[in-house]
Order: structure tokens, then C-alpha cells, then sequence
């Protein structure tokens, strides 16, 4: 127990109750309920970090980006009724990629409870579905035990975002405080003790594998299991993909690496799913994006599933053996148990897989002969120019695809990206708060001229802020994924996916960001350096060619197997 | 596989907390994945401070048993057991106006009603009994004017002879000593 009682205004013990939690930044918009913390904030600008977005969506994107990349809780801060709900695509994004966050709400005095009074909603209820917990508090008394409270669930277990909704009496009334960091719940398990039985089945079927393949997921960079997996994976001599949100867990050159699972994963993954006898599933939770059709998933395979979530056991697929628990503590016990062994052979038998997808796919992404700008080759270019070190943000679309396959990783936690619920506008403020969350690493942002809009009111925030974040503009003046589609699936029926773009020149300088554009292939590599070498935020506006396709791709639906190169 | 599983009954117990908006969320994990609540209530446990919700629905063997976890994700949620109807002992209590008339007077003794209220025009009944005795009488009844007849959720008390919520509690606090005497050390 902390805090020595001395008496408070409710907003203060917020605030105290963050600096217990140990946080450094908040991002977040004032508002009428919530002016009463702002008051307080005020006399903490010293210790505190405020980041004032534009728009309360791009503050919960900015701590999902801050929380992504630093492997901290996220915290946001907005007022009542319209700050409040603005917020909520963010928190089901958060929810549904796994992202630790608090969100502070105003909300009107606890008189006006149901009255429908000004600037009200029920924020409790509104977020029931898209939070990890929720709770009001009406009394300042009982403000540093619900952060407290906040602070361990969203943290704890798997992650997720939390609302605590404050009563603006609650943050003007005065108490004594105290503050004690919660441990335990009783109704909460957040990840349960290994089981030995569990390990020891697992083992057994990871030994008589002769084809098995490792699928790594977010929750090995959420458990910070990064090296107790590349031992599990060395012993095992198992080949490894990866899903989306689990990029950059293993260096993209790890020898047993075999690309990216799903809809435009790689090659080898996808096609030779039927063939495995064990997907050994690794802090994933089978995402149809990811498997295709899931009757077809893995089905000459039997299936071990690492995982925290009880809820996440046999809901796509049936899992022959589950380990439940933190893969921290699983990754080890397994290491210790299994043979060492070597699976040259089928490695190789992978490896030539993305040389076919090299040869069918990758060559004309990356090296194009005519034509405009591809955006692979946009990806590739400024991946070199950083070394493949770089923290790459992205929006949802076609860039972010492009962006997955090609720009590469050296350490974890170098990708932000809308996995789950693939929020078109996440780029943008996600980007402000990866480069907040990894001050030392530059942040590049591949983005859409349709997700850019959705959002664009951030680039007054990276201005203010004085925010490093490179922003590259993939314009191809098209809602480009939802148009290949189209093309694809729909007759090419292009209905509503083109887009009449305003300048983004002068929009980048009319909030006094820097800007560069380029077409032509042969400028391209300079403008990059170009970026690069701008001390600041940038905007690089990348015109690309109009109607480019991601490939591979499997059909939505169809086994993973059926995957296309055009 | 799941395309041959038979849709059954299931009783649902949960365990929680006692907090406002809980019923609320419990209710939406059913609501989500279109699975139809066939009866609900929600009264204290004999735990201090834990409250019990008994839910019967209809569904297959694989979905109650995720739909209970899903529950249980619930940060508030203790724990939810799933029941076949065999397992628990049940009771439903159904209430019925109905207009007085001598085949209505021979109703009552001959199914062992209890009889609430009797006004010179109308009767009032309760039937305790699971859902098929009351609809039962129902169905004889209306014959000679049900005015209202209501029917309470399923109450459900486990027959094993295991107390599993007690169990998980004892886990609780053996599991957070360790913890406790891990961080001292």
C-alpha cells in the first residue's frame, strides 16, 4: 500500500494512480466531464506526457500503438457522451488484437445518472462488448482501487482494454488515498499453472511429427516468450510461419522461417497445410483469415494449441492437445521435454515453395519492368533504406498486405497493424504512438489515400507533438482492396471504390509537415532517402499504379491450399 | 462433425460477483452467437456475496461448452458449469387466473393445485413442477378461460456430490497463498 492518506480531489488520485502504474504519457482530448482531471493534469506536465489528438478514435490508435510496440499499458483520457463513443472502434480494435489499454471517461454527476442529461451516455453499457472490463465509479474514495483494478486487467492474462467511466462529483470530492496494486481476483484467472499431462501429450506428439510446422502468433511478443520460443523451435528443428500480428517475433532471415500465414501469406504455409501431420499453434487464435476454410485447415494434421485464453480451445479448430497457459512458462517445459531433432528435409521442401512464389509472385512486385510505381516495390525500397530495422505501422488495406510481405523484420515488436478488426484510419494515430512508445527506432507508416482521410485530422497532432513519424501515402486514388474484389469477385463492378483525392501536398504543408511526391520509378530511391534524411515528420506520397492486385491470395472460404498466384 | 450433433437441452449455472450490468453482459454472449435463451433467473447462492444465474437453453454438446467459456471470460464471472437435465434437480413454479367453474374446482384436486386466491369471478392457481407439468395443466385449463398464466425461469439444484463452486473457490486461495509466499520470497 502506497499513497499516505493525505486527502485529494478524485481527479488528483487519478492521476496519482497513474503515476503509481507507472505511466509516462496519456493521449487524450478535453471535454466538459472531464475538465476537472484536466485541471489536475495541469499541475503534473512535468511528470506526465499529455499527447491532444484531434479526435478521441486517434487517441485510443495512438495508445494502441504506444502499447504494441513498448509492451506497456496504453492510456487515454476523453470526456463524456460524443468523447466517449468516438472512442469505441479503437477499443474493439484493441480487444480484438489483444492490446492493453485504460480508458478514462468523464461522465455527467451521479444526480444526473439517466436523465438523459447533456453530453450522457451509458458508456458502461455501450462498451460492454468491445471492452475486457468496464465499471463506473460515482465516489473519489473509490477511484484508485478501479484503476488499480483496471490496470491489472488489462494487462494481465490476455490483454485487452479496459473503460473506467468517472462521475464528474467523483473527480471534484476530496479523499484520503491510498493506493495498492491488485495481484489477484477472485473471479479472474488471467493464465493458469502448466499442466504437466498437457506438456507431456504435446511432447509425445511433437516427437512421432514428420512434417510439423510451428504457427506463431502475437502471443508469444504479448508474453515476451521471444526466446523461449527460438529454443523450443531450435530443438525441435520445426519449421515456423507466422501470422500477421505475429511478424517480426522471429527475424524474417531466421533460417526456419517460412513466411506469413493466411489470406496473402506466403506461399509455403498456405500450400502445404494439407500436408503437415502437426501445426503446433503458438499464441494464435485461428482467425479465418488464417485459415481459410476451417474444416479444411491442418486436416491430415493433429493440432496443439498454446494458448492463455480458454475461451480460444477448439473455437475454430479442434485442438488434439491444448497447453493452456502463459507460453513464458509452456515454451520451456515443452523445450525440456521434446527430442532434439533435425527436419532438413521438409524445410527444404518449404524453402523451394517460396521460390515458386518468388519466381511467380515477388520478382514482378519488387522489380516491375514498366509501368507505374507497384507498391511492393515502394515497401521494399524504403525497408532497405532502413536496414529492415524500422518499426512499421500501417494502415488496413492493400499497403498494409503489401507492407506485411515485404518490408521485413530484425526484432519483435517492430510491427502495428489492425489485425482483427482492420480499422481503416488506424494508421495514422497508431503511428504517433509507436514512435512515442519507441523513441529510440524510426516508425514508417504505409498507408492508403482512402484510410489517410479517415483519419487525417492526426497529422495536426504529429505537428503539435512534433512527432517523428514517416508517413508513406500509397496513392493509387482507389479503396484499392475492396476494388481488387471487384475486379476479382464482382464483375469488375467498381461501385464507389474510386476516389477524387484532394492535395495531399498541401494538406501535409498546411499543417506545417514536410512533403515529397514521386511517380517515376527512378525517383523513387531518392525520395526515400530524401525522407529519410528530414529530421521530423514526413509525408511521402507515393503515386503508384491504379489497379494492382495483392497476390498470393486464398479465396475467402476456400481451404488454405487453394491459394492463387493471379 | 458439429453438422451432426443434436441439439439438446443444457442448464447453465454461472457464478459471479455480485455487480451491476452483469446480466447484461452474460446475456449478450448468448444474444452474439444467436443461441436463444429458453429460461433465465437469478438469485443469491448459498456462498455470501456470490450470486447464481441458472440459464436452460437449447444447443449442441460443443457450443454450451464454449458458450461457458465464453461466460467465464467474463472478469467478474467466478465460473459457469454445464448440466444435462439428469444431472440437477429442477423446478419451474407457473401461476394461473382462470375463470371459476366446477371443472376448474375438479382440476384443482384432482392435480394437487394450490389454490392463492379465490374471487366470486376468478381463481388463481400455482403449480409447482418442471415444464412439462405446468404446461400440462395449462393446456387443461384453457378450455375454461386462462385470463393470465406466467411461469417462472428453471431453479436448478446440482445432484453431484462434489461442490464444485466451493472447490473452485478452496483452488482460488490455495493458488493465491503461493503466489503470496512466491513474491516474499
Amino acid at each position: 500500500m502506497s499513497g499516505d492518506g493525505r486527502l485529494l480531489t478524485g481527479s488528483q488520485a487519478l492521476i496519482e494512480s497513474f503515476l503509481q502504474e507507472g505511466v509516462d504519457t496519456i493521449f487524450g482530448y478535453p471535454g466538459g466531464a472531464i475538465i476537472p482531471v484536466y485541471d489536475a493534469l495541469y499541475d503534473y506536465r512535468d511528470r506526465l506526457r499529455h499527447i491532444l489528438v484531434r479526435h478521441e478514435q486517434g487517441a485510443v490508435h495512438a495508445a494502441q500503438g504506444y502499447a504494441r510496440v513498448s509492451g506497456r499499458v496504453g492510456v487515454c483520457l476523453v470526456t463524456s457522451g460524443p468523447g466517449a463513443t468516438n472512442t469505441v472502434t479503437g477499443l474493439a480494435d484493441a480487444l480484438m488484437d489483444s492490446t492493453p489499454l485504460v480508458l478514462v471517461t468523464g461522465q455527467v454527476g451521479s444526480a444526473l445518472l439517466g436523465t438523459d442529461a447533456f453530453q450522457e451516455t451509458d458508456f458502461v453499457g455501450i462498451t460492454q462488448a468491445v471492452t475486457k472490463w468496464n465499471c463506473q465509479v460515482k465516489s473519489a474514495a473509490d477511484i484508485p482501487a478501479a484503476i488499480a483494478k483496471a490496470f491489472y486487467v488489462a494487462r494481465s492474462g490476455r490483454p485487452g482494454p479496459v473503460v473506467v467511466d468517472i462521475t464528474k462529483d467523483a473527480q471534484c470530492a476530496v479523499a484520503p488515498f491510498h493506493y495498492e496494486r491488485i495481484t489477484s481476483i477472485r473471479s479472474y484467472v488471467p493464465s493458469c499453472a502448466p499442466d504437466p499431462q498437457q506438456i507431456a501429450d504435446a511432447a509425445a506428439l511433437i516427437d512421432a511429427a514428420q512434417r510439423p510446422m510451428a504457427l506463431v502468433g502475437q502471443g508469444v511478443m504479448l508474453g515476451n516468450a521471444e526466446q523461449e520460443l527460438v529454443a523450443f523451435l531450435e530443438k525441435s528443428g520445426m519449421p515456423a510461419a507466422s501470422t500477421l500480428l505475429g511478424l517480426s517475433v522471429l527475424p524474417s532471415d531466421w533460417p526456419h522461417y517460412v513466411g506469413m500465414l493466411g489470406m496473402h501469406g506466403n506461399y509455403a504455409p498456405n500450400i502445404k497445410n494439407q500436408e503437415c501431420d502437426l501445426l503446433v499453434a503458438i499464441g494464435m487464435r485461428f482467425d479465418d483469415r488464417v485459415t481459410g476454410d476451417p474444416a479444411a485447415f491442418g486436416c491430415n494434421a493433429k493440432i496443439i494449441h498454446l494458448e492463455i485464453d480458454p475461451a480460444e480451445v477448439d473455437k475454430i479448430v479442434h485442438a488434439d492437445v491444448a497447453v493452456m497457459g502463459d507460453v513464458k512458462r509452456t515454451l520451456p517445459l515443452l523445450a525440456e521435454r521434446i527430442r532434439q531433432r533435425d527436419h532438413k528435409a521438409w524445410i527444404d521442401e518449404l524453402l523451394a515453395c517460396n521460390r515458386i512464389e518468388f519466381d511467380a509472385v515477388i520478382r514482378k512486385s519488387l522489380h516491375p519492368v514498366g509501368g507505374r510505381i507497384r507498391m511492393g516495390e515502394a515497401v521494399d525500397t524504403v525497408a532497405r533504406a532502413y536496414d529492415r530495422d524500422a518499426v512499421l505501422v500501417t494502415d488496413v488495406g492493400q499497403q498494409q498486405m503489401f507492407a506485411a510481405r515485404y518490408f521485413g523484420f530484425r526484432r519483435t515488436r517492430s510491427i502495428v497493424t489492425s489485425g482483427g478488426l482492420g480499422t481503416m484510419g488506424f494508421g495514422l494515430p497508431a503511428s504517433i504512438g509507436a514512435k512515442l512508445g519507441a523513441p529510440d527506432r524510426d516508425v514508417c507508416l504505409f498507408v492508403g489515400d482512402g484510410g489517410l482521410q479517415m483519419t487525417i485530422q492526426e497529422l495536426a497532432t504529429i505537428s503539435q507533438s512534433d512527432v517523428d513519424v514517416k508517413i508513406i501515402l500509397l496513392n493509387n486514388s482507389y479503396l484499392g482492396m475492396v476494388r481488387q474484389w471487384q475486379e476479382l469477385f464482382y464483375d469488375r463492378r467498381y461501385s464507389f471504390t474510386e476516389m477524387a483525392n484532394p492535395d495531399f501536398g498541401l494538406i501535409a504543408r498546411g499543417n506545417g509537415i514536410a512533403y515529397g511526391c514521386v511517380e517515376r520509378r527512378e525517383e523513387l530511391a531518392g525520395a526515400v532517402a530524401e525522407m529519410k534524411a528530414h529530421r521530423g515528420a514526413y509525408l511521402l506520397e507515393v503515386r503508384v499504379e491504379r489497379e494492382e492486385n495483392v497476390f498470393p491470395m486464398v479465396p475467402a472460404g476456400a481451404p488454405v491450399s487453394a491459394i492463387r498466384f493471379e | 462433425m458439429e453438422a451432426m450433433e443434436k441439439e439438446q437441452e443444457y442448464i447453465i449455472t454461472v457464478f459471479s460477483e455480485n455487480k451491476v450490468g452483469l446480466l447484461n453482459q452474460i446475456t449478450t454472449v448468448f444474444t452474439c452467437r444467436n443461441v436463444n435463451i429458453e429460461s433465465l433467473t437469478t438469485s443469491e447462492s448459498a456462498v455470501l456475496g456470490i450470486h447464481k444465474f441458472t440459464i436452460v437453453v437449447r444447443t449442441t454438446a460443443s457450443k454450451v461448452e464454449r458458450l461457458a467459456r465464453q461466460i467465464e471470460k467474463k472478469i467478474d464471472v467466478l465460473k459457469a458449469f454445464v448440466f444435462r437435465p439428469e444431472e440437477v434437480v429442477q423446478q419451474e413454479i407457473a401461476l394461473y387466473k382462470v375463470t371459476r367453474s366446477h371443472n376448474v374446482e375438479l382440476l384443482v384436486r384432482r392435480y394437487n393445485v394450490r389454490v392463492l386466491e379465490i374471487d366470486d369471478d376468478y381463481i388463481v392457481l400455482e403449480k409447482t413442477g418442471d415444464k412439462s407439468e405446468t404446461g400440462e395443466l395449462f393446456d387443461l385449463l384453457r378450455p375454461y378461460g386462462v385470463q393470465q398464466f406466467v411461469r417462472s425461469g428453471t431453479v436448478a439444484i446440482i445432484k453431484s456430490r462434489r461442490e464444485l463452486l466451493n472447490e473452485y473457490l478452496r483452488e482460488r486461495e490455495r493458488l493465491e497463498e503461493l503466489e503470496k509466499r512466491e513474491q516474499t520470497i
